[in-house]
């Protein structure tokens, strides 16, 4: 399995805080890594760190064959990032937002409606404005920004937060599949059974750097590919706040 | 780069038209501004020795005064315009998408300033009514006009995109963008309310010199925003 991404003795400060604390950690390409670790532990960090928005002090990081300390470009047109916050412009509609990043990557006007329709936010949704939404379609709407992009590396900070259960589920089978796809996977979540079950690696983290490793639980073949547009003929999560 | 500028511009503008924010509170603002300054000169104590003709005297003084009153107005509201502009990356973490986006750091400068340009440059078609009737102004050399106006709302947007950037990761966005911006600005204050005094009086040749003043500030803030744009982008 080829490496997707090295971090050695990586060091990241705020304001002399140290966010990574000496961090090493390697990951496969199509491998799904869950990252847990209590509040302050440096998860959100590291997924930053990865996607080239935490510059490293000290250590090294390759990312998808890119050294992040001199080629930050290269990683960033081939990562995708869900943190907090979604990254949407409120007053653009759905399809706006996803559009904007679609053509920002140089992608094709194809992966728009490819992207909507596998999170079910085509139709009337799509031309919602996303300040309307509710928080699990808003949830849907950054994941649909991603999914249009197609990154080889993705980092998600708790994406199960905001979803209803079939969303949850629908995102669970979204995971898998990337990781079929040989897309890599990064996934802080404080759901740990569900975030257990669906990964190949378990890493704990505490005070900026790795304490731990264990195997996780992921299937070995992809879990049931609910479909949020599954979701939205029986009714649930298809209201517009 | 040019791509990405557009493409950025139209996401600005389009964002604007929907939450019409320049045209419910920048506008307005800007047309409260001009007439108050007209209140206030107009209503003030007139000049010694024109104890008879005061509102006469006055009335001189808000035509005199009027260009620079004008492009005080414009400096206030852009202000309002960069923060707006900036406020929309703030909102939702757009900013690490923008940083995300694979988007040309450049690009995204000139498609911001670029849209903020075309925003001011709509207000000051209101507000330029709006100050030829309040201050009785009729200007005559309508291309100086034109000339200086563009040029002078081309280095506002760029300098004020560029301290925009600067200020808009900081706490205290709101008030340090004013003051870093309003220094770097005065050289536009002076430079377009000379050429517009020109344009005012009808003679157009006399404002040539500022209108090269206001192209070399244009020129020089457009290329160091172009330049600077993307580590700004990144450290604010």
């Amino acid at each position: 399995m080829a490496t997707a991404l090295s971090f050695r003795d990586a060091v990241a400060l705020a304001g002399g805080f140290p966010l990574l604390a000496g961090l090493t950690l390697e990951v496969g390409e199509g491998e799904i890594v869950h990252v847990r670790g209590p509040n302050g532990a440096g998860k959100t960090s590291l997924l930053r760190a990865c996607a080239g928005l935490l510059p490293l002090s000290s250590g090294s990081a390759v990312v998808l064959g890119h050294d992040l300390r001199v080629e930050r470009e290269g990683v960033r047109r081939q990562v995708g990032m869900l943190g907090h916050a979604g990254a949407l412009y409120d007053d653009l509609s759905v399809e706006e937002n996803v559009r904007f990043a679609v053509r920002a990557s140089r992608g094709k006007e194809g992966q728009v409606a490819g992207a909507l329709g596998r999170l079910g936010l085509d139709g009337r949704l799509a031309r919602t404005r996303v300040g309307k939404l509710s928080a699990g379609q808003r949830r849907r709407t950054a994941l649909a920004v991603l999914v249009a992009r197609r990154p080889r590396l993705w980092l998600l900070d708790e994406p199960h937060a905001g979803l209803d259960e079939l969303g949850r589920l629908a995102l669970d089978g979204l995971i898998v599949e990337l990781a079929a796809a040989e897309a890599t996977v990064l996934l802080v979540s404080h759901e740990l059974e569900r975030a257990e079950r669906l990964a190949d690696r378990v890493v704990t983290l505490a005070g900026g750097r790795v304490v731990a490793e264990a195997s996780g639980q992921r299937a070995p073949q992809p879990i049931a590919p609910a479909r949020w547009s599954a979701a939205e003929a029986v009714g649930v999560g298809s209201d517009v706040a | 780069m040019w791509r990405d500028a557009a493409l950025v511009a139209g996401k600005d503008l389009r964002i604007e038209l929907r939450s019409k924010v320049a045209l419910n509170q920048v506008v307005p603002f800007a047309v409260v501004v001009v007439i108050l300054f007209g209140l206030a000169i107009g209503q003030a104590a007139p000049p010694a020795g024109a104890a008879s003709g005061g509102a006469l005297a006055n009335a001189t003084v808000l035509r005199a005064a009027g260009a620079g009153l004008f492009w005080v107005a414009v400096l206030l509201s852009t202000v309002l315009a960069v923060q707006r502009s900036f406020a929309v990356e703030s909102a939702d973490g757009a900013r690490d998408g923008l940083r995300l986006s694979g988007l040309d750091p450049a690009g995204i400068f000139l498609g911001k300033a670029g849209a903020t340009a075309a925003e001011l440059a709509a207000l000051e078609v209101v507000l330029g009514l709006a100050a030829a009737l309040v201050y009785g102004i009729h200007p005559a050399g309508l291309a100086m006009l034109a000339g200086a106006g563009a040029l002078a709302t081309v280095g506002l947007a760029a300098v004020g995109t560029l301290y925009g950037a600067l200020s808009s990761g900081t706490r205290v966005r709101e008030t340090l963008l004013p003051l870093l911006f309003f220094p770097v600005a005065a050289p536009v204050l002076l430079a377009a309310t000379k050429a517009f005094d020109a344009a005012i009086a009808g003679t157009p040749a006399a404002g040539t010199t500022w209108l090269e003043v206001l192209a070399v500030f244009a020129l020089a803030y457009v290329a160091l925003g172009a330049v600077a744009f993307g580590p700004l982008l990144e450290d604010a």
